[in-house]
């Protein structure tokens, strides 16, 4: 997408974000008065691999960086009008690069029955644990690969959320698109079947109402079990490649999900089930190899105490590919095959100690079609309520043709230290 | 009646020893007066507000502080009763808040809100046992706990700190973490004053004390709290403030909806 596109998607939300902000801000600034809070955090994940880093490839150190956040926050003494605003600033050491970033930037108004949220938010939906199904808002795999913090997976949406409460929980997003942040070779080691020495050029889609995205849920509570409906009409967020003549263009081809959620109480521990289905509009028969094809996602999850603060949670997650004949045959050769059903097994066990200012976990993603495994191991001290120290790594590993195994060259271990204020 | 003396004596002795079990059981019994307790501690007023601030103190004398505010609603007569907790403070908590449907006779559901990933989280029950945030106060310590998961026994009446109090001990049915515990409680306000725990090897564990009781409209609560571990040193201070009961809190303010965007006319 060219700078005027994007320029023109923005003001697109820009002018009515504007309105909404005055609308909600002179009220919210009246009687609560507004806060500030922050934190100042460097994180460094440094490469365990001997392998060479390619020309161009700052992959020793995937993320060495200082980082200082504002967050800025009020509301009305009534409590029907808001605003929170999240901001970065961050010099990154591994690109070279000083960077501000709006992470959210909302305004809200609400009644007893409805609400608005308009800006930049950060949505999550579904009940997977770094398994998404009808959560399709964007996501920064970087974040998750080099360690950051949980608060950095998930990417803001511009976006207007709109809430009515007639009973169920019904929510209506409309969004402009945003595309995941995904390993590029500027920090990471790739494989890259597609032709070097090419130049490559993303197109994201641009400004246009049709590109617009509309995701609906519906939620509410059977007894105590929770129940959940989702539609998206959306992107894929990661590039779809393709040769064109001279150079390598990325699209982001167009996806439409549904799917249902349920949670509730087993025995002693939760249980989660959650499918949806994947439609790729497209490329409806399959043959074209750069689009993923429509496919069936589920997971099923159950976590429980193990013992005193100590959990453990499992989850099972399969993709079935719909077309699975027209992707073999249109593969294109030096691709690594899929499954027609790929199945990723997940573990998550978490201790605290000393009084919750020590904190283990482990998650470990296991590639049970592709053979290989992504382990993420962490250490966490809380020096006092404001310092936090965690030491970790992410540990890939496995078949090299797998979406884990890939990586492998990347294992990297990390120290994340924030001061919050 | 140099002779007659002594026979009333021994008269009201006799009937003093005679009387004495008929006269302890007439009081109240063990099971009523634990009940009692559980009920003014735990399901004062049909709701309740308050801004809550907790210390956790170590060993060492360093304390770190979380303010909160804990909306409580009680369900009619069955015992269900539904907790709201907000975290206002430590900074990189703010904002976080957790949901409890409490049920007397089994697990509780509870939910975790997460703000920086706008993510509630079901999150498995079974740890009543478990530290609440950090202190050394339970999740049962504090949303409550059955009469019936304890067999209680009434050992003596006592005054401490000039109230009457029945003390009482109670043994878990089940194995856990304490192996009985003394309560000493109020014979008039009915909350427990001092909860000593100790462990299997009958050695102290914890130590319960309510530092201040204040009457807030019809209600005796205790507005300052504290649990110290005996065998690790470490402790905890709670302050309730801004407690009202009565206020009109409705239901559906504890569900998902509330539990991603607090409440303003609760949480503040």
């Amino acid at each position: 997408m060219s700078k005027g596109d994007r320029a023109a998607r923005n003001s697109f939300l820009a002018g009515p974000l504007a309105a909404f902000m005055l609308a909600s801000a002179p009220a919210a600034t009246a009687a609560e008065g507004v806060a500030w809070n922050g934190f100042v955090q460097s994180h460094v994940a440094a490469r365990t691999s001997g392998e060479h880093c390619p020309d161009g490839t700052e992959c020793d150190f995937p993320s060495a960086e200082l980082r200082g956040q504002l967050e800025t926050e009020g509301k009305n003494t009534a409590g029907n009008a808001g605003f929170l605003g999240r901001f970065d600033l961050l010099r990154d050491f591994t690109l070279d690069d000083t960077r501000f970033v709006t992470r959210e930037l909302y305004g809200d108004l609400r009644s007893e029955k409805l609400a608005a949220r308009l800006g930049r938010q950060v949505i999550t939906w579904g009940m997977g644990d770094l398994l998404f199904i009808n959560d399709t808002f964007p996501k920064d795999q970087v974040a998750l690969f080099t360690g950051q913090p949980q608060q950095y997976l998930k990417l803001g949406s511009d976006a207007l959320k709109l809430n009515a409460y007639p009973g169920p929980n019904l929510e209506l997003v409309i969004a402009g698109f945003r595309p995941d942040n995904t390993p590029t070779s500027r920090r990471f080691v790739l494989a890259d079947p597609l032709p070097v020495g090419l130049p490559r050029r993303a197109e994201e889609p641009g400004s246009d109402p049709n590109e617009l995205e509309i995701s609906g849920r519906v939620s509410g509570y059977l007894a105590n079990w929770e129940l959940a409906g989702y539609v998206s009409r959306t992107h894929y967020r990661s590039p779809a490649w393709r040769v064109t003549g001279s150079e390598i263009v990325g699209t982001y081809p167009r996806l439409n999900t549904a799917g249902a959620s349920l949670t509730g109480p087993i025995g002693a521990g939760v249980v989660s089930v959650e499918a949806g289905y994947y439609d790729s509009p497209q490329d409806r028969d399959g043959h074209d190899p750069s689009v993923e094809n429509s496919q069936f996602r589920g997971l099923v999850g159950y976590s429980r105490q193990t013992w005193e603060d100590a959990t453990l949670g499992l989850q099972l997650y399969g993709e079935w590919m719909r077309d699975y004949v027209a992707y073999r045959e249109t593969l294109p050769a030096g691709f690594p095959v899929k499954d027609r059903l790929r199945k990723v097994a997940t573990i998550r066990f978490t201790q605290f100690f000393a009084h919750q200012t020590v904190t283990f976990n482990l998650f470990a993603f296991v590639g049970l079609s592709e053979k290989d495994r992504y382990v993420i191991p962490s250490l966490r001290y809380a020096f006092s309520d404001n310092l936090w120290a965690e030491i970790g790594a992410n540990l890939f590993g496995g078949k090299r043709s797998g979406m884990f195994g890939s990586l492998q060259d990347n294992s990297n271990v990390y120290l994340t230290v924030r001061y919050a204020f | 009646m140099k002779s007659f003396r002594p026979t009333v004596l021994s008269f009201f002795a006799v009937a003093a020893v005679l009387c004495a079990p008929p006269a302890r059981a007439a009081d109240s019994s063990a099971d009523e007066i634990v009940k009692r307790s559980l009920e003014s501690f735990y399901y004062a007023g049909n709701d309740m507000r308050a801004r809550v601030s907790m210390k956790l103190i170590n060993v060492q004398g360093k304390a770190r502080e979380r303010e909160m505010t804990m909306l409580r609603l009680n369900l009619g007569k069955s015992g269900d009763q539904r907790y709201y907790i907000y975290f206002h403070a430590p900074a990189d908590v703010k904002g976080t808040s957790f949901l409890v449907w409490k049920y007397p006779g089994k697990e509780s559901d509870r939910w975790i809100y997460v703000p920086a990933l706008k993510l509630v989280k079901r999150i498995a029950a079974d740890d009543k046992r478990s530290s609440f945030v950090g202190s050394d106060f339970t999740y049962e310590d504090v949303s409550g706990r059955n009469v019936e998961d304890e067999t209680h026994t009434v050992m003596r009446k006592e005054d401490l700190g000039g109230r009457p109090t029945y003390v009482v001990e109670s043994k878990p049915k089940t194995v856990i973490d304490y192996s009985r515990r003394l309560s000493w409680i109020d014979s008039e306000r009915w909350l427990p004053l001092k909860e000593e725990y100790f462990d299997a090897r009958n050695e102290p564990l914890r130590t319960f004390t309510a530092d201040k009781v204040e009457q807030i409209g019809k209600y005796w609560t205790a507005t300052v709290r504290s649990m110290k571990n005996l065998q690790s040193g470490h402790r905890s201070e709670v302050v309730f403030r801004e407690t009202e009961f009565d206020v009109g809190i409705k239901q559906d303010i504890f569900t998902e909806r509330y539990l991603r965007d607090a409440p303003a006319q609760w949480v503040r």
